[in-house]
C-alpha cells in the first residue's frame, strides 16, 4: 500500500480497527454463505454414500459407492442423461451459431433500428422461465394450440399433433426451441458488445482488400472475440443444466425427465434419500467436468 | 464510365442486402413477439372464444379473466407475497454484498485470496441442486427447536423472510462478482483522500465508494430482482404453504387446476400478471441491462 509510512507512525488502534472493519464486512455474509451455500452442498457429497430412508430422517448406514452403481443402473436416469445431453449440445449449437449470427447481423449493418432489435430479442430473457414454460404448453397444446393453428393453416387440413406426447424426440425438440427462444438474445447482447470493441478498420482494410462479409467473420471477428466465446460457453452449459430443470417440471411434469427432476421426484416419493443425492453429486461432476471440457477444448495454441 | 457502373452495382447490392437483413431481423422479431402478443389477447377471451379459433380477436375485453386468475386463482395473495420476497431479498443482498464487495476488492489482507476464491466457486452452485438438502437442513433444524417451548411454534419452512434470506445468499457471489469488477476500477486515491480529510472506515465506503459504484449497484439491482421475481426450484419445495406461495409457483399451480376446470381464460391472464413487472422493469431499464450484460461477461 501507497500509504505504509502513515500507517507504520498511526496507533496500533487504527489497525485494531482496521481488522475489525474487514471481519464486520466479510463474516456476516461468509457464515450465512457457507450455512447455506457450501454446507448443503457438502451434505450432498457426503450423504451420496449413505442409505437413508426419510429426508431428514436419522437412521442411515454407509454404503460406500452403491448409491452411486444403482444410479448407474437405473434405466430412468441414465434416459433422463440422455435427455440432459441432448438439450445441453443441441441448445448450446442452436443458442450460440444464432446469438451470433444475429450479433453480426446487426452489428454489421448498421441499420437506424438496431437498438430495437436488440431490445426485442433479449426481451425473453426477462421473463421468468415459468412463464415461458407455460407459455410453450399452450402453444404446443393439441387442441388449442398456436403451433398447430399454423400447421392447419400450411396443410389446409386441421392438426392435432400432441407436440408434448409420446415421442421423445419430438418432445425434446420442442423443449429446446423454447429454451433457445429464451436465451438468443442474452447471448446475442454478449456478442454485440465484443463485436462493438473490434476496430472498424480492420474491416475497411478488408473491404478494400475485396475480402468478403463471410470471410471477415471468420477470418477477424471470431479470432477477435474468441475469449468472449470460451467464457459463454461455459456460462452456457451451467446454465442451461439449471434451466432445464424448470422447463422439465413446467412443461414436461409427466413425460420427459432432466437427472435433476428425477432426484426431485425420488426424494418426493420417500426413496433412498442418499440414491438422489449421488444422482445429484453425479451432475456436479458432469456441469464442472463439462465447463472444463469446453474450455479446454476451445484454448487456442498461441 | 465503368467505375461508375462498378460503383452503382456495389450500391445496388448494398441496398439488397440491407432488404434481405432487414427480412431476417424482422422475421425474427415475429418469432420473438407473437407468442407474447398471443397471451395478451387471448387473455382478454372468454373461453368459448378460445375453443373457436387461435386466431380471431377476442370480441369485448373480458377483464373477468383478470379477477379470476387474481382472485379464485389466488394469484393476488402470490403478488404481495413475491412483493414481499423480491424487497427483502434486495435489501438482504445490498446489506451483505455490497461491504463483502467492498472489502474483497478494495483492501488488502491476508486471507483475501481465499474467501475470493470460495465466493467465486459459489458461481458453480446453483438453487437448482442443493434446493432439497438446504430444506431437509432447515426442516430438521425447525424441528430441533420446537422441542424447546418458547420455540414451540416457530416456522422456519414456509417463511418468506428465510426464503428471501437464502435467495440473497444465493446471488451472492455473481452480485460481488459484478460489483468487484467495477469497484476495482476506482483509482485507489479517493480512499487517501478520505483518509486525509478524518473520514471512517464505514465512511469511505457508504459515502464515497458506493455512491461512485452507482451504476454497478443499479445493475445488480436489476439482476437480482428479477432473479427473486422469477425463482423457482426452491419456493417449489420451501414455500408449500397456499398462504406463502409466490407468483412462480401460484402459476404454475394455476396451470395444474386449470387442466380439469378449463379456466383458459384466466390462465393467460395469470401469465399476463407475472411477467407484467418485470416488462415495465424492462422498458425503463433495459439500455442499462444490457450494457451491465457486457459489464459482466467480458470481465470472464
Amino acid at each position: 500500500m501507497g500509504s505504509g509510512k502513515i500507517a507504520a507512525a498511526a496507533p496500533k488502534n487504527r489497525n485494531r480497527q482496521r481488522a475489525g472493519f474487514i471481519a464486520a464486512c466479510t463474516i456476516p455474509a461468509l457464515v450465512l454463505y457457507a450455512v447455506f451455500v457450501l454446507y448443503p452442498t457438502i451434505t450432498v457429497f457426503y450423504t451420496a454414500f449413505f442409505s437413508q430412508t426419510s429426508l431428514g430422517g436419522s437412521s442411515r448406514t454407509f454404503v460406500g459407492f452403491d448409491n452411486f452403481i444403482g444410479v448407474f443402473q437405473n434405466s430412468q436416469f441414465l434416459e433422463s442423461l440422455g435427455n440432459q445431453f441432448f438439450l445441453i449440445v443441441v441448445v448450446t449449437i442452436i443458442t450460440m451459431v444464432a446469438a451470433m449470427f444475429f450479433a453480426a447481423l446487426l452489428t454489421q449493418s448498421n441499420l437506424k433500428e438496431k437498438p430495437f432489435y436488440r431490445t426485442v430479442f433479449f426481451f425473453p430473457n426477462v421473463l421468468a422461465i415459468v412463464v415461458i414454460g407455460t407459455l410453450f404448453v399452450q402453444i404446443y397444446d393439441p387442441t388449442n394450440g398456436l403451433l398447430n393453428a399454423i400447421v392447419s393453416v400450411f396443410t389446409g387440413s386441421e392438426s392435432h399433433i400432441a407436440w408434448l406426447g409420446e415421442d421423445r424426440f419430438t418432445i425434446l425438440w420442442c423443449v429446446a426451441f423454447a429454451m433457445v427462444w429464451q436465451a438468443i438474445g442474452y447471448y446475442m447482447v454478449m456478442y454485440m458488445s465484443g463485436m462493438d470493441s473490434i476496430s472498424p478498420e480492420l474491416y475497411e482494410v478488408a473491404d478494400l482488400e475485396g475480402m468478403g462479409k463471410f470471410k471477415q467473420f471468420f477470418k477477424i471477428t471470431l479470432p477477435l472475440m474468441w475469449e468472449v466465446v470460451r467464457v459463454t460457453l461455459v456460462f452456457f452449459i451451467i446454465s442451461t443444466i439449471n434451466m432445464s430443470y424448470t422447463f422439465a417440471t413446467v412443461m414436461t411434469p409427466e413425460n420427459m425427465d432432466v437427472p435433476l427432476t428425477f432426484v426431485y421426484k425420488q426424494a418426493y416419493a420417500g426413496n433412498n434419500y442418499g440414491f438422489g443425492m449421488a444422482a445429484t453429486t453425479i451432475m456436479f461432476i458432469i456441469s464442472f467436468a463439462l465447463a472444463l471440457l469446453s474450455n479446454k477444448l476451445t484454448a487456442r495454441d498461441d | 464510365m465503368a467505375a461508375d457502373a462498378i460503383s452503382k452495382k456495389a450500391k445496388h447490392h448494398k441496398t439488397l442486402l440491407k432488404v434481405v437483413t432487414r427480412i431476417v431481423l424482422i422475421a425474427f422479431t415475429v418469432v420473438v413477439l407473437f407468442p407474447i402478443l398471443w397471451t395478451v389477447m387471448t387473455s382478454f377471451k372468454t373461453s368459448t372464444e378460445f375453443l373457436t379459433s387461435a386466431w380471431t380477436l377476442p370480441s369485448t375485453l373480458h377483464v373477468q379473466n383478470y379477477v379470476n386468475a387474481w382472485n379464485t386463482g389466488n394469484l393476488g395473495a402470490n403478488f404481495i407475497n413475491s412483493i414481499i420476497v423480491t424487497a427483502l431479498g434486495l435489501c438482504f443482498m445490498l446489506v451483505l454484498a455490497v461491504p463483502l464487495a467492498y472489502v474483497t476488492s478494495r483492501m488488502k489482507f491476508k486471507v483475501r485470496g481465499i474467501v475470493n476464491f470460495v465466493v467465486m466457486a459459489g458461481l458453480f452452485i446453483s438453487q437448482t441442486y442443493i434446493a432439497v438438502p438446504v430444506f431437509t437442513m432447515i426442516s430438521s433444524f425447525q424441528r430441533y427447536l420446537n422441542e424447546y417451548v418458547i420455540f414451540q411454534d416457530l416456522r422456519l419452512t414456509n417463511n418468506l423472510v428465510i426464503y428471501a434470506l437464502i435467495c440473497a445468499v444465493s446471488t451472492l457471489p455473481f452480485t460481488v462478482y459484478l460489483l468487484r469488477g467495477y469497484m476495482s476500477g476506482i483509482p485507489k486515491d479517493y480512499e487517501e483522500a478520505a483518509g486525509i480529510d478524518g473520514c471512517g472506515l464505514w465512511a469511505t465506503m457508504l459515502r464515497v465508494i458506493v455512491p461512485m459504484s452507482k451504476s454497478a449497484l443499479v445493475t445488480v439491482v436489476m439482476f437480482d430482482f428479477m432473479s427473486y421475481w422469477n425463482e423457482f426450484p426452491l419456493a417449489q419445495i420451501f414455500l408449500t404453504d397456499s398462504s406463502v406461495k409466490t407468483l412462480p409457483i401460484g402459476l404454475q399451480n394455476l396451470m395444474e387446476t386449470q387442466k380439469f376446470a378449463t379456466d383458459w381464460g384466466a390462465m393467460f391472464a395469470g401469465m399476463v400478471i407475472v411477467m407484467l413487472p418485470t416488462i415495465v422493469l424492462y422498458c425503463i431499464v433495459q439500455k442499462r441491462l444490457t450494457q451491465g450484460i457486457s459489464m459482466g461477461g467480458l470481465k470472464g
